[in-house]
């Protein structure tokens, strides 16, 4: 059987998923946590608890600010310390709950027992409140409010749930040992999944290069039986986990430019985001625990970790409880190498989509810019078919008309273009502030119509 | 392994770089691909040194040293620009001259041709990937114009491998453009100059570079394996070329050369191969470059039948570089959700 992939583009970097032997670890409490206002897409979340309120594990702490926000939890049971403005990994100022922790004593109602709980409720307003509730957000990097997803506006229905298996990026190993570890949870979540969007189909997409994932998958489904769900193996290629590609591989449709998912009658969820919504269905478990990787080129092989972490951990309480940062790294990231973000504050918080750090050595530093050779290696690689030298060129000579007639917004920002060039040209510097400046336009366009 | 709160406390953490994704880069760099354009280059180059001897090694290096030291001093003493310098790519350029020249060409003509290339074609334009023409062709052509003798009296092979009698003589496309000119068939004119096809299909007279078909192809197999270049070009030039002197051929073998022919003489598979493949000069896009391709293959054989001068490959490149600009207008990528 031929596999499947997009059919645009894509890059092939090595896998260096150093961290994938490595089972998942329970990381201890710290003595403080601080949990963000800000960790999803849309509206920030607003504070219903005062300095000074005791606030047990799982206990709602803040609520949504908008139509697309998401209630946050406390990690931990202690003494709300302060509520104000910290910093984020990336050095910006973002409202902080901050919790001084002295145990953890999980709020009312919550089941923290382990047994698989495979019956899924009837009534759909039953699980969307309980994930609406329980603060589930995407896992897969955007962190969109899941309840919103899974309840398309009228007149749209699902034809597809894809679960995104692929972990596409190098380096990271957390959905890659969830697959492994947490196999039953994950294909509960998928069929309550189906179950809200109208039982439609679902099919979990996996790259080749994880066949232990792909038969423990297998497996699970034919213990469980649930109808419907199936397995697509696609072919390793880097970006097969953005949305828009994956929908691409499997159902061979393709969003309209400036379209939603659900237009093509696609919904893609994470695994991860999966195992969140069983937990949150099934044990009114809220989310404040996530799966990262701690690994990177530096880290040597005996100190690679999975680890399943309270999301409010400060970064730096994680690094050393996995034995410091290696001396030859030059730079830290969250997320993968392709798109994730370079940690300027290392104090910073964990957040409900941190999937790793990374510590990188010498070969990520960047090389000075020469010139274009036209040799359209970032036109071949786009998934989005943009031409990437092209967007640089109109950048630097401010044209915004002709960038966005060239397609600019539709750039997804995964970094192939870049990542391609010969020449070491900054093409994804250039297209994200072009990007920028033209949505700026068009905004200001629709909001005079 | 330092520990964390020692590295808080010790201002590491500002050393380390933030910078926006992507943290990777793929090991391919200008440099590299540039080398691997040399390497393809070089089976043909052995090719030639074999048949031609120490004439074609003195126009090889006398052609290097020259582009080598142009660019670099253009780039540091003129433009002021030293990064402008890549060593890499001013030595294809230097390659593929000689193998544009004939191998009696006196060292003086290649120097100039040097000057031609980098100095006219390449840094005036603003050096690495801003020329509209190629270099190499460029030099090449105005060579050709300004000392037709020194460049079209090409040497027959007389290297450390030897292949035929004659020490020199016109090429063949040269002898029957001669006799066609005077009234002629081109079997009479090949007659006339005791040379048969088959014959000429295996030692051809003509630049240092033209003399191995295997040796191009070989390099050019390199090339698509190494992903440095597509094969859309190359093919459509070629495939023009077929399909228009089968046409022709077949319409009248006497006026017309026939496709083989035509194939593999006058620079053909070395300019489709490794000169209108040039990044910077031939159109973005795969589309694009068919069309370029069908262009040059169109003029290269409009030249050879009806034009004056008796190959044409060199020219149909230039003016096909022309239009670049405008084809990379009308071809674009095909793009993700828009018809």
């Amino acid at each position: 059987m031929s596999k499947l992939t997009f059919s645009i583009g894509g890059i092939h970097p090595a896998d260096s998923k150093l961290a994938r032997e490595c089972k998942i670890e329970v990381l201890p409490l710290p003595s403080k946590m601080y949990v963000s206002m800000f960790q999803h897409l849309g509206a920030q979340a607003k504070p219903i608890v005062a300095v000074g309120d005791k606030v047990k594990t799982g206990q709602i702490i803040a609520e949504p600010g908008g139509f697309i926000s998401a209630y946050v939890h406390s990690p931990a049971s202690g003494t709300v310390k302060s509520i104000a403005p910290r910093k984020d990994l990336a050095g910006f100022n973002v409202m902080h709950i901050e919790i001084d922790v002295e145990g953890d004593e999980w709020a009312e109602g919550i089941d923290l027992s382990t047994e698989l709980v495979t019956k899924i409720p009837e009534d759909r307003e039953f699980i969307l409140d309980r994930v609406k509730m329980n603060g589930v957000v995407g896992l897969g990097g955007a962190t969109f409010p899941t309840h919103v997803k899974l309840n398309p506006p009228p007149g749209k229905t699902a034809d597809c749930l894809i679960l995104n298996g692929t972990e596409c990026e190098p380096y990271l190993t957390s959905d890659f040992r969830i697959l492994l570890e947490r196999t039953d949870e994950i294909i509960v979540g998928a069929a309550i999944m189906q179950k809200v969007l109208g039982g439609c189909k679902c099919v979990i997409g996996i790259e080749e290069n994880k066949p232990e994932a792909i038969s423990a998958v297998r497996a699970s489904l034919a213990r469980l039986g649930y109808p419907g769900i199936s397995v697509a193996v696609l072919r390793k290629r880097y970006p097969q986990g953005g949305e828009k590609q994956l929908i691409d591989a499997v159902m061979k449709r393709q969003v309209k430019s400036g379209g939603l998912p659900i237009d093509v009658g696609a919904v893609v969820q994470n695994v991860g985001t999966s195992l969140a919504v069983y937990e949150a269905v099934q044990k009114n478990k809220p989310l404040i625990t996530n799966i990262m990787t701690f690994t990177g080129d530096v880290v040597p092989a005996e100190r690679q970790r999975n680890y399943l972490f309270r999301i409010g951990m400060p970064l730096s309480f994680i690094a050393e409880q996995a034995g410091g940062v290696p001396e030859e790294t030059v730079k830290l990231v969250s997320g993968g190498p392709m798109m994730g973000k370079a940690i300027a504050f290392l104090d910073a918080a964990t957040v409900k989509g941190t999937s790793s750090i990374l510590c990188l050595g010498e070969a990520t530093r960047r090389h000075p810019e020469t010139p274009c050779i036209s040799c359209c290696r970032c036109a071949d690689a786009c998934p989005m078919g943009l031409e990437p030298f092209l967007l640089k060129k109109l950048h630097v000579a401010g044209d915004l008309a002709a960038l966005e007639q060239n397609a600019v917004q539709d750039c997804i920002e995964c970094g192939c273009c870049q990542y391609s060039c010969p020449a070491y040209v900054p093409l994804l510097d250039n297209i994200r502030i072009a990007k920028g400046q033209v949505m700026g336009v068009i905004r200001a366009r629709n909001a005079k119509k | 392994m330092s520990s964390v709160p020692e590295m808080l406390k010790s201002k590491k953490m500002d050393k380390m770089i933030v910078s926006p994704s992507p943290h990777l880069h793929s090991p391919a760099s200008t440099n590299s691909i540039m080398r691997d354009v040399v390497i393809a280059l070089m089976p043909a180059v052995i090719v030639m040194v074999l048949f031609y001897g120490w004439s074609s090694i003195l126009v090889l290096a006398v052609s290097c040293v020259s582009c080598l030291c142009l660019e670099y001093a253009i780039a540091r003493w003129l433009m002021h620009k030293p990064e402008l310098f890549n060593g890499w790519s001013a030595t294809v350029t230097a390659v593929l001259l000689a193998m544009n020249l004939p191998t009696t060409t006196p060292w003086w003509i290649v120097f100039i041709g040097a000057v031609v290339a980098i100095g006219v074609a390449k840094m005036s334009f603003g050096g690495l990937g801003q020329n509209i023409f190629n270099p190499a062709i460029t030099a090449r052509v105005f060579l050709l114009i300004s000392f037709p003798v020194a460049m079209t009296n090409w040497s027959m092979p007389q290297g450390f491998i030897p292949a035929v009698d004659a020490v020199s003589g016109a090429t063949p496309l040269g002898l029957i453009k001669e006799g066609l000119k005077s009234g002629q068939s081109i079997s009479e004119a090949l007659a006339a100059s005791g040379l048969d096809v088959h014959y000429l299909l295996r030692d051809i007279g003509g630049s240092g570079g033209e003399i191995s078909a295997l040796a191009l192809v070989a390099g050019f197999i390199y090339l698509l394996v190494r992903k440095v270049v597509k094969p859309w070009i190359p093919l459509s030039i070629l495939a023009t070329i077929t399909i228009i002197a089968t046409i022709f051929h077949a319409v009248d073998p006497e006026q017309f050369t026939g496709p083989n022919f035509n194939l593999m003489t006058g620079g053909v598979l070395l300019g489709a191969l490794f000169m209108a493949t040039d990044y910077v000069t031939s159109p973005s896009s795969n589309w694009g470059g068919v069309v370029y391709g069908i262009g040059i293959g169109l003029i290269v054989m409009m030249i050879r039948y009806f034009g004056s001068y008796p190959e044409g490959m060199s020219f149909a490149i230039l003016i096909m570089n022309c239009f670049v600009p405008l084809i990379n207008k009308a071809f674009h990528q095909k793009k993700y959700g828009r018809a």
